[in-house]
């Protein structure tokens, strides 16, 4: 059961007319009548569905949108429907914050199961805020499957329990249209390449995530990103690039349609919608610049959860079939281990896939370092962003 | 007699007692949770302490960063505000003054856009002002660029966002004012020499006032409260006060600063509406809608 809002419905519409699925006139057409439909009908129809799904298990997942949604949705929540009897209602976070302000305002983690989350520092996070679950790992037989590097971080901060499964990693590197940036430019300037001043106004950046900023910026001041000193210099450079930039964006879906629609010629990027964009046939270039930013995320299940049906659909994901299906469609690499699973071609052209299943030649943030400074930095970041 | 005279003093309130309920458990009672709030200390993100001091306080009133944004807000509130009063007043008037017969149309074609999600209102403009947008589309159809103009992401389009999205309740104001005017009154001024322009200045300008001061009020305040307007259509530079309360709650997860944020702009908001209603008179606003 896939509920979707009018924006994330207006989203979508949005992609398919960027890849070329369907035209302007269509687009528009469908856009009325998604706006006419949403008005005179939206609250009866969520009322009515609502009443009708309250015969079965629910699952509530929260995750990134797009492509990586449209993924999980073919490859694993339809199946997985479809073979147990369970529903899976699926929405898009705005980001993790946003969940456990939610989470907190409402006292309970009522209609939040399941959620996509990024990397150990949310895992410690949402361990510290009391709101973790502890899986019973004998029901995630195909746990077993997954890397032993991508999981230890998870077991060091939760060490009798887990709970969340590392689900694919990935990298926020840069992606530059080759239309107006040689690959060997880009080689040549590595983070600097978002320094550019003659790129004023087509540069972008993710607003999102304080973290990706300030790693940037170490790599721009030539600091050790998991052991940043100046963090002076890190936020003047931050000042420097946002004086070029044209727009923070603040998801996955808004980064393909800037690039996509050539508002912005180069920005720090996800590894997987760079993919989605290239798949697409636009003119647009990866690269990981030397210490670029890699990530893990899991699929994490929150205290209060169905845990038998939420371990039965971990388990499901973790298949190595739908694994290697969710990896090949959002475009990030699974994080089985490729030594006992057999990747696809088309997963081993990923950007950052590790073959050696060790993950040792990326570098991932310390939780423990980030964390302790995340407070005051945020804080730092969110007035750079607007001109501080 | 004295009795009586009491009872009948009673009788306003309690006819005004559901309203009043309701104000008090929708209004004042979440309002006060949020003055509370904002005396709790933030320990780390997503934890709070229970205390009572003024650090957020001292901090809002001495930080100059609140203050810029703060002016800001007033100034593109203005800004809006006077566009939209100047682009409101003229559909107002035609429809008001139009004898076309089905009237109602016309008026259902303006609240037309409410039925489709603020948001996507709002994205809509990409595709207006954007690279691969209309407007660039016909620039390049009449041979005027070569390359897209970089029209997106500036102050201008989030000053757009707002007029397109409050113009509305603007006009609707306006033309409840203009519905009430008297339609004989400017041929009467007509009639004794006035040019159309002089009868219009004169006569119909000022009756229409408390229309127009109520959507300037209601424009003002909607724009000076909003926050997801300049996050879409704006660049890193444009932002509101709103914005700040959306960092401090959603972003930094400190609750405790965004209460103190939240009920400053309460009070600047309702502190405009105070003065305004001391130089315009309220009661005159209640005009626009009789």
């Amino acid at each position: 059961m896939k509920i979707i809002d009018s924006t994330k419905r207006y989203e979508v519409l949005r992609e398919r007319m960027g890849n070329g699925d369907i035209d302007r006139r269509s687009f528009f057409g469908l856009l009325g009548a998604a706006g006419l439909y949403a008005g005179v009908s939206g609250g009866i129809m969520t009322t009515m569905a609502t009443q009708a799904r309250a015969a079965g298990t629910e699952l509530n997942f929260e995750g990134w949108g797009g492509v990586v949604s449209e993924a999980l949705r073919a490859n694993a929540f339809d199946p997985y429907e479809a073979a147990t009897g369970n529903k899976v209602i699926d929405a898009t976070f705005g980001g993790e914050a946003e969940v456990l302000t939610k989470v907190k305002a409402a006292g309970n983690t009522d209609g939040h199961n399941i959620l996509h989350s990024s990397g150990v520092s949310w895992y410690k996070r949402w361990v510290d805020a009391g709101y973790n679950s502890k899986l019973n790992e004998a029901n995630i037989p195909n746990i077993q499957n997954v890397m032993t590097a991508i999981i230890d971080p998870f077991r060091a901060i939760t060490p009798d329990s887990l709970s969340a499964v590392p689900y694919d990693y990935g990298t926020t590197g840069i992606a530059y249209n080759t239309k107006y940036v040689s690959e060997e430019e880009a080689k040549a300037l590595g983070a600097n390449l978002l320094l550019k001043k003659e790129l004023k106004g087509k540069i972008g950046g993710w607003g999102g995530d304080w973290a990706n900023r300030a790693w940037y910026g170490a790599l721009q001041t030539g600091q050790n990103p998991n052991d940043i000193k100046d963090w002076d210099a890190i936020w003047e450079k931050a000042r420097e690039h946002r004086d070029l930039v044209l727009k923070y964006w603040s998801s996955g879906a808004e980064l393909m349609d800037l690039l996509a629609k050539e508002e912005i010629y180069v920005t720090e990027a996800w590894s997987g919608r760079v993919a989605a964009l290239q798949a697409q046939g636009h003119p647009i270039a990866y690269m990981d610049p030397p210490n670029g930013l890699a990530w893990m995320e899991s699929m994490f299940v929150l205290k209060g959860s169905p845990m038998a049906e939420a371990e039965e659909l971990l388990n499901f994901m973790l298949d190595p079939a739908t694994s290697i299906a969710v990896a090949e469609g959002q475009k990030y690499p699974s994080s089985l281990d490729p030594n006992k699973v057999k990747m696809t071609p088309a997963i081993e052209a990923l950007p950052a896939y590790d073959p050696t299943g060790k993950l040792d030649k990326l570098v991932f943030r310390d939780p423990g370092v980030w964390n302790a400074v995340e407070k005051e930095q945020t804080k730092q970041w969110n007035r750079v962003s607007k001109g501080g | 007699m004295m009795q009586s005279d009491q009872s009948a003093d009673k009788r306003p309130w309690a006819l005004l007692s559901p309203s009043l309920f309701a104000i008090t458990i929708l209004v004042v009672i979440p309002m006060a949770f949020i003055l509370v709030y904002s005396f709790y200390e933030n320990v780390d993100l997503a934890v709070d302490r229970v205390t009572f001091q003024f650090g957020n306080w001292q901090e809002v009133m001495t930080d100059g960063y609140y203050h810029t944004a703060i002016w800001k807000t007033l100034r593109l509130s203005v800004i809006v505000t006077v566009l939209a009063a100047i682009l409101g007043y003229i559909p107002a008037y035609f429809i008001a003054m139009t004898k076309f017969r089905d009237k109602w149309l016309l008026l259902l074609l303006l609240i037309l856009p409410f039925w489709i999600s603020f948001i996507i209102r709002t994205l809509s403009w990409i595709h207006i002002f954007g690279n691969q947008g209309a407007l660039n589309g016909l620039f390049r159809l009449l041979g005027l660029t070569d390359a897209p103009l970089s029209l997106m992401y500036n102050e201008f389009t989030v000053i757009i966002g707002f007029i397109h999205v409050f113009l509305p309740y603007m006009i609707l104001n306006i033309y409840v004012s203009l519905e009430g005017i008297d339609e004989n009154l400017e041929p009467a001024a007509r009639t004794l020499g006035a040019t159309p322009w002089q009868a219009f200045r004169e006569v119909t300008l000022p009756l229409s006032m408390p229309g127009l001061a109520a959507g300037c009020l209601l424009v003002f305040v909607l724009t000076g409260g909003s926050y997801v307007t300049p996050l879409i259509l704006g660049g890193p530079g444009d932002f509101l006060f709103g914005n700040l309360i959306y960092d401090a709650v959603v972003s930094e997860l400190n609750w405790p600063m965004g209460a103190t944020l939240s009920f400053t702009l309460l009070f600047l908001l309702g502190l405009v509406v105070v003065l305004y209603s001391r130089l315009m008179g309220l009661n005159q606003l209640s005009k626009a809608f009789r």
